[in-house]
């Protein structure tokens, strides 16, 4: 476990100020994702089909919540979900997660495995008082990818360690899970997800019960894991505004309609004007986004 | 009154007790369940299952008393089946939220104890002293234990499979426990796994109830854990703390019934139960 020890990150002076340069990779792997360049015309590089979903019907305790949904799925796509209490948000993720079966229609992968899926479930009220470090949480993201005997190899915890570099929570990864605030805790499962997600990325409420500074951070990360990393989004929200400042597609639920729309069509339908002011921008390198400068240990107030 | 009393020379006596193998085979075998509890206890007892051993060792109660009904000696073949079967469908029922969870765990074990009880008193087995059996079987034998070779060897195996199992999965188990949601959204089996902790947990109370006798192995499943988690933080540190917590709160049980003859199971509680509060302690001095 010595890839958890905590490492004092060498400084660097950028325009008289010091900031903390990140160590180099660590792996190949690592450098390509670290170098890897943007595409900032919104279109991902490598667009290829992962999810089709065919006249999919979902039923919620004997009420038809969804009905004859189809869409697609695309590497690289940020899709927020965006409806009311009770529209069915959440049942059409579970039933993308593999957690609830169609009443009818189906669900296909293409380009895409269950093991390569990330998960950032809302917290359970079972892990309020769990005993687990930090770095015990963020590897068990590694497991679903094991079948049969499980332990982690060399590769598991250096995939750990990168993700919790991501998010700065490097710093605490020997406390305990119970211990850290609400925003602190968000991170860690996010982390664990992003040990998870190869392809595909899955949200629910990510900024649930965050103040706005770590809400607008988190959202801030997630962009930038989808334009680093080609990585899919798929969020379920109740903020639209700040969960459709960085969406490429939006998926809104209603009672009566369901609708997926390019995230401009959207914007431009709803007169959304805080969403239309800011563009889809290219965040900052590595280490150098305000995000990145969240240190572990101080509270989130 | 107090009935008990220290011998005068500790441990000439119990150099002389442990010259004996049941003496032995007691201490083994209960260091060996009481390991197996408390591994799987952390896991039960953070999923809000505690209560399922209990439910299982009433249920494994109704299932001796069917054995004894029907005569057969070796009442493994019988209790063990029956017990690992209820465990499935208690975690399939509460998983699917038919029956909420508690209220089907205390359906299933007062039903199995008064249908067990039931079955003793109506039937006419070979024993004559009814209440002294049910008391055993209840609260365990009266004094130290006497098993014979067969019992120890197939209670020694059921263990290492147990031990074994947990080890060999142990990192599937944390994260089934942690967050079965996401577990099974990122293609880990945790019905797979479930049914594993089901089917262990029920091993365990079987091979458990034989030396704390059915009332008191929940006990085995639940203090261990609890105590562990008022001073560790990380998960590994309290499967450590719980399994060391619990063999030696079992060894010293044992002792005390060869020094003193209390009843082992209820001295192997007690002692848990003291565990406990000095845990306890030390976790509020530590977080201050």
């Amino acid at each position: 476990m010595s890839i958890f020890k905590n490492k004092a990150l060498p400084e660097v002076k950028v325009n008289g100020k010091t900031k903390k340069k990140l160590p180099p990779a660590t792996s190949w792997g690592h450098y390509r994702r670290l170098n890897r360049p943007y595409s900032t015309d919104g279109q991902p590089r490598d667009r290829r089909l992962l999810v089709e979903i065919k006249n999919l019907s979902l039923a919620y305790e004997g009420r038809t919540v969804i009905s004859d949904l189809s869409f697609e799925i695309h590497s690289g796509d940020y899709i927020c979900i965006i409806g009311e209490n009770g529209s069915g948000k959440t049942t059409l993720m579970n039933a993308l997660l593999g957690l609830k079966a169609p009443s009818s229609g189906e669900i296909v992968f293409h380009d895409l495995k269950r093991h390569q899926i990330g998960v950032l479930p809302q917290k359970t009220p079972v892990q309020n008082d769990f005993p687990a470090l930090v770095s015990e949480i963020v590897l068990s993201g590694c497991v679903g990818k094991k079948t049969g005997p499980a332990f982690y190899n060399k590769g598991d915890k250096r995939r750990a360690f990168e993700n919790m570099e991501k998010l700065g929570i490097t710093s605490i990864a020997k406390q305990s899970f119970r211990a850290l605030s609400g925003g602190q805790q968000q991170r860690v499962l996010l982390a664990r997800a992003l040990c998870a997600a190869e392809k595909l990325i899955v949200l629910d409420e990510p900024a649930a019960s965050l103040d706005p500074k770590a809400c607008s951070d988190m959202y801030s990360l997630i962009h930038d894991i989808n334009m680093r990393e080609n990585m899919t989004v798929i969020m379920v929200s109740h903020d639209i505004k700040g969960a459709l400042e960085h969406a490429t597609h939006v998926l809104q639920i209603n009672k009566n309609s369901i609708q997926l729309s390019k995230k401009e069509d959207y914007v431009a339908a709803h007169e959304c004007p805080v969403c239309a002011e800011k563009p889809r921008t290219e965040p900052a390198a590595y280490g150098n986004s305000d995000a990145y400068k969240y240190k572990g240990g101080e509270p989130d107030a | 009154m107090l009935k008990i009393h220290l011998p005068e020379n500790v441990f000439e006596t119990l150099k002389q007790y442990f010259s004996f193998d049941f003496v032995w085979f007691a201490l083994v075998v209960a260091i060996l369940v009481s390991l197996c509890s408390a591994l799987l206890g952390v896991s039960l007892v953070l999923k809000r299952y505690s209560m399922i051993g209990d439910g299982l060792s009433h249920v494994a109660f109704g299932a001796g008393a069917v054995a004894a009904v029907l005569g057969i000696t070796d009442n493994m073949l019988i209790v063990l089946p029956i017990t690992v079967i209820v465990a499935i469908i208690l975690l399939k029922t509460s998983a699917e939220g038919k029956i909420k969870g508690d209220a089907a765990i205390a359906m299933l074990s007062v039903g199995a104890l008064s249908v067990g009880y039931l079955l003793l008193n109506i039937t006419e087995t070979s024993s004559s002293n009814l209440s002294g059996d049910v008391c055993t079987s209840l609260f365990g034998s009266t004094t130290i234990l006497s098993l014979d070779t067969g019992d120890v060897i197939s209670c020694i195996i059921l263990s290492l499979i147990v031990i074994a199992v947990f080890f060999i999965f142990y990192n599937k188990i944390f994260s089934v426990t942690f967050d079965e949601r996401f577990s099974k959204a990122t293609g880990t089996k945790t019905q797979l796994y479930n049914l594993l902790v089901a089917v262990i947990t029920a091993v365990v109370i079987v091979i458990g109830m034989k030396l704390v006798g059915a009332l008191l192995v929940s006990a085995l499943i639940i203090f261990p854990a609890l105590s562990a988690m008022r001073v560790f933080k990380s998960f590994r540190g309290v499967i450590f703390g719980a399994a060391v917590t619990s063999m030696v709160c079992a060894g010293l049980g044992v002792i005390s019934a060869v020094l003193l003859g209390t009843p082992v199971g209820a001295s192997i509680v007690v002692i848990n139960i003291v565990a406990l509060a000095i845990f306890s302690l030390i976790g509020k001095i530590k977080s201050k």
